[in-house]
């Protein structure tokens, strides 16, 4: 194709570049926000805000990372669930096996956590990458065996007993006005970005997602790429599930429930290819912010939760028909 | 031979053929485009071109990928409007065409992307759209008959009750070339028909072309082999850069005219002078090569530094297996990969890599490019454990956009953004894409498989000299191509390939189409 006329490549950059219409909506609402709430830009609005918003980063972030090499993390709620159940019932119990102090209990229960999620991320890249089990089929039964595996060790009822002081530090203490959970999500998208952009590793993904045999003739190890992708998807989901363990006190099966759909969202939104082989983390992080942001301003202009999930809605399936109107436009046939 | 009335036609046509036959010189116009042009985002693809077809006239449409073929064909089979210019079919001003409404009127057009559903049988799909039905409900029985019918007309060996899944791409093409026919046709679109069609069958096709010409339909026909166009075409329109360059009988031009005018510069032969290797080093080959499926069998092929060897035979003989093993892409059952010297276990494409050997796959989008990924990630793909890519696990960014926009350059990608999606690419420059890799490290094996299969004349050059320029700087290069003037005036040694077997070795003068067609045909009782 010819080179484009500089106005025109301008405005493709602008609506249909790998960041979609998601910059300039974010801007949008920040501006109505700005101009129409006033509580919005209080400080202690605007740390919920990042903080509710650094689960969801971390979350889709993983989420994200197995969209990159074509598939699916349908398990990625029900790993947080597992992770938050097992971790808190590992530190409640360990006092009466006779293990003491915080530390050290507050590291086994960690480890415990992240056990699941490796359990969990390992179930589901050995069904994808070695039996070939589709994505959608192989997550769905893991969150399956994950969710029934956290309601049968727990009966439903939330595991208390967590040392006070790992919920004080991990779940509530604010270093310099932020919230721990935040300092996590940021080093997660630093961490992520200098290894998709920077690494070999990051590279032999995007390209096991954009063509998996290519980059097999290409000799790179592409099930390797997959586990890599499934494994740390359920590590981060692991580590949100940690988090959130600990902000909320407790141990619960239904930790997560919603982040499965929020994650795969936020990643949409963030311009990430549902067919694979696209996807920036940078991005998938404004798209959990602005999730989260639209839910707070809805929220501060008190409008009903039901007509929010319908917004929601509206708002995912506009982002997503541009994104795909976008890549139609540049495929026109010549 | 096939009954000759076997193709339906409307009487008011086959009126016409007996007038035609009374006064065989003038045939009247069928389709008549005038000051054609259309514009796409960022691109005008067709700039005020006139065009013709006359009843029973095979019409080729020549010119590089990009030059406006597509878009002219898919005008004409209302697949879109054009923004400027008139079109005329059987005398009739035509506006607001689509697809379906060409197809009531007689145009059936043959694309090169499929138009199947993989999932229905090849009777499902011939009657997409247009099923038969009574009393409401599917007339399957109807339906099978037509099939029935128009397969045995047709000489195609296609089962109806197949899913199309299920069929090879030749067999496909069958399936469409059936689902054109099956209405009443006064023009058929051709476009690269021939690509995955074995000789035989494309014999079959070309019969089947005659006899609906001298029925008066009229056809188009896009084509890169020039010989096809040679033996089918009454006239041929050359399109270069969405313009028209002239409208010539096939007879009044000769092929390298034709490629200057495609071009738009003067072609010298269009297969480089190969220098013949000095030195006598065997530098990689298959000794003995057996395959897990059968579909190579006790092959042997050796190929010096500095030299270019060919494999050629018919579709399905192995030939393409061969080499995909001595890269480690199929699995080795019996004999041995020697790379200078030494022999290679377990092959895998990395560790074929690492020994210096490439291979380019003659599927660019299925197995050689990741289309939503940059030119320049597609580009190092194959070279990022190379110190000029990486230090360690991390890349070395600068170095690779350095790197790549120098091979990009010495390609002469166009457009030469290293930066847009080869999604964006011409196939022509998505081959050039995927041939970058060669320079990306140290290699000195090369595997091609059809190198030029569905780019065209201008790149095939560009692919040639790159060949040439590979293995005068000392590197092995094995050539698989169903083209036969391509490896016959490539290589300095052919190999012949038969149901699984090398069957002849030929050198130098030895290489002639006589004698490899001999060995094609060899033991063959069919085809």
């Amino acid at each position: 194709m010819a080179s484009l006329p500089l106005h025109k490549r301008a405005r493709n950059a602008l609506l249909f570049g790998e960041a979609g219409v998601l910059p300039g909506l974010f801007l949008l609402l920040i501006v109505l926000l700005v101009l129409t709430q006033p509580r919005f830009l209080a400080g202690t609005n605007i740390v919920n805000v990042l903080r509710n918003a650094s689960f969801l980063i971390i979350a889709a972030s993983g989420q994200m990372l197995v969209l990159i090499v074509g598939g699916f993390d349908l398990s990625i709620g029900a790993a947080i669930a597992l992770t938050s159940v097992v971790s808190a019932s590992v530190m409640a119990g360990l006092p009466g096996a006779g293990v003491h102090g915080a530390f050290v209990i507050s590291g086994l229960g960690v480890l415990a956590g992240l056990g699941c999620g490796l359990a969990v991320g390992l179930a589901n890249a050995v069904s994808v990458a070695v039996l070939r089990v589709p994505p959608f089929m192989a997550t769905l039964g893991t969150m399956s065996v994950a969710n029934g595996i956290g309601l049968l060790l727990t009966n439903g009822i939330p595991v208390y007993g967590m040392p006070d002081s790992y919920v004080a530090v991990v779940g509530r203490a604010i270093v310099f006005g932020l919230p721990i959970a935040l300092y996590a999500a940021v080093i997660v998208v630093v961490a992520l970005w200098g290894v998709l952009n920077l690494t070999r590793v990051g590279r032999y993904i995007y390209a096991s997602g954009g063509n998996i045999q290519a980059a097999a003739v290409s000799g790179i190890g592409t099930r390797l790429m997959l586990v890599t992708a499934y494994v740390l998807s359920s590590l981060l989901g692991s580590l949100t599930g940690l988090l959130l363990t600990a902000e909320i006190g407790s141990g619960q099966a239904t930790t997560g429930e919603s982040l499965m759909l929020e994650s795969l969202a936020a990643a949409v939104l963030g311009g990430v290819s549902l067919r694979g082989g696209v996807g920036r983390v940078e991005l998938v992080a404004l798209g959990a912010i602005f999730l989260l942001t639209l839910t707070n301003a809805m929220d501060l202009m008190r409008v009903d939760t039901r007509l929010q999930m319908i917004v929601l809605g509206c708002v995912l399936a506009f982002a997503v028909s541009t994104e795909v109107l976008g890549r139609r436009r540049q495929a026109v046939r010549v | 031979m096939m009954a000759r009335a076997a193709i339906a036609l409307p009487t008011d046509l086959r009126a016409g053929e007996k007038s035609v036959a009374a006064r065989p010189v003038e045939r009247s116009t069928l389709l008549e485009m005038t000051g054609i042009s259309r514009r796409f985002p960022g691109v005008l693809a067709l700039d005020g071109v006139d065009f013709e077809l006359r009843h029973g006239e095979v019409h080729a449409l020549f010119g590089e990928n990009g030059a406006g073929k597509s878009t002219l064909i898919n005008i004409i089979a209302g697949t879109f409007p054009p923004d400027a210019g008139e079109m005329r079919y059987r005398g009739e001003p035509v506006t607001d065409l689509t697809p379906h409404r060409a197809r009531l009127i007689g145009i059936s057009p043959v694309f090169q992307e499929f138009s199947l559903v993989p999932d229905l049988t090849v009777e499902q799909n011939l009657f997409l759209g247009h099923e038969k039905v009574a009393f409401g409900l599917l007339d399957r029985k109807a339906m099978r008959q037509a099939a029935r019918e128009i397969i045995i007309r047709l000489g195609f060996d296609l089962q109806p009750e197949r899913k199309v899944r299920d069929l090879s791409r030749a067999h496909q093409q069958m399936v469409e070339i059936a689902k054109a026919l099956l209405t009443d046709v006064h023009l058929l679109i051709l476009d690269e028909p021939t690509a995955s069609l074995t000789d035989a069958e494309a014999g079959r096709l070309f019969d089947l072309m005659g006899r609906l010409k001298a029925n008066g339909v009229g056809i188009i026909y896009v084509s890169h082999r020039m010989a096809e166009i040679r033996r089918l075409a009454d006239r041929i329109t050359v399109l270069r850069d969405g313009r028209k360059v002239a409208t010539v009988g096939t007879a009044d031009v000769t092929d390298t005219a034709l490629i200057e005018m495609m071009t738009g510069r003067t072609a010298g032969a269009l297969f480089p002078a190969i220098r013949r290797p000095s030195g006598s080093e065997t530098l990689f080959g298959v000794e003995q090569l057996t395959l897990a499926d059968g579909s190579v069998k006790n092959a042997s092929v050796t190929v010096r530094a500095g030299e270019v060897v060919g494999i050629a035979g018919l579709v399905g003989c192995g030939k393409s297996e061969l080499i995909r093993a001595a890269f480690g892409l199929e699995k080795i059952v019996g004999g041995i990969v020697r790379c200078r010297g030494r022999e290679l276990h377990g092959l895998t494409p990395k560790a074929a890599l690492a020994a210096g050997i490439c291979y380019f796959p003659s599927d660019r989008v299925a197995e050689g490019l990741a289309l939503s990924r940059a030119v320049r990630e597609n580009i190092s793909m194959a070279a990022l454990d190379n110190a000029a890519f990486a230090r360690g696990p991390v890349l070395r960014l600068a170095g690779e956009r350095f790197q790549a926009q120098r091979i990009a350059d010495k390609l002469r990608l166009r457009p030469p953004r290293i930066e847009q999606r080869v999604l964006n690419l011409s196939g022509g420059n998505r081959q050039k894409v995927v041939l970058a890799r060669a320079m990306t490290r140290d290699l000195d094996v090369f595997l091609f498989d059809e190198p030029t299969v569905g780019i065209d004349v201008g790149a095939k050059v560009e692919v040639y000299e790159l060949i040439k320029e590979l293995a005068e700087r000392g590197a092995a290069v094995i050539v698989v191509s169903s083209e036969l003037p391509e490896v016959m005036n490539l290589s300095h040694r052919l190999y012949v390939m038969h149901r699984a077997r090398v069957v002849a070795e030929l050198q130098g003068a030895e290489i002639s189409e006589q004698r490899v067609l001999a060995h094609f045909f060899a033991d063959s009782r069919h085809g």
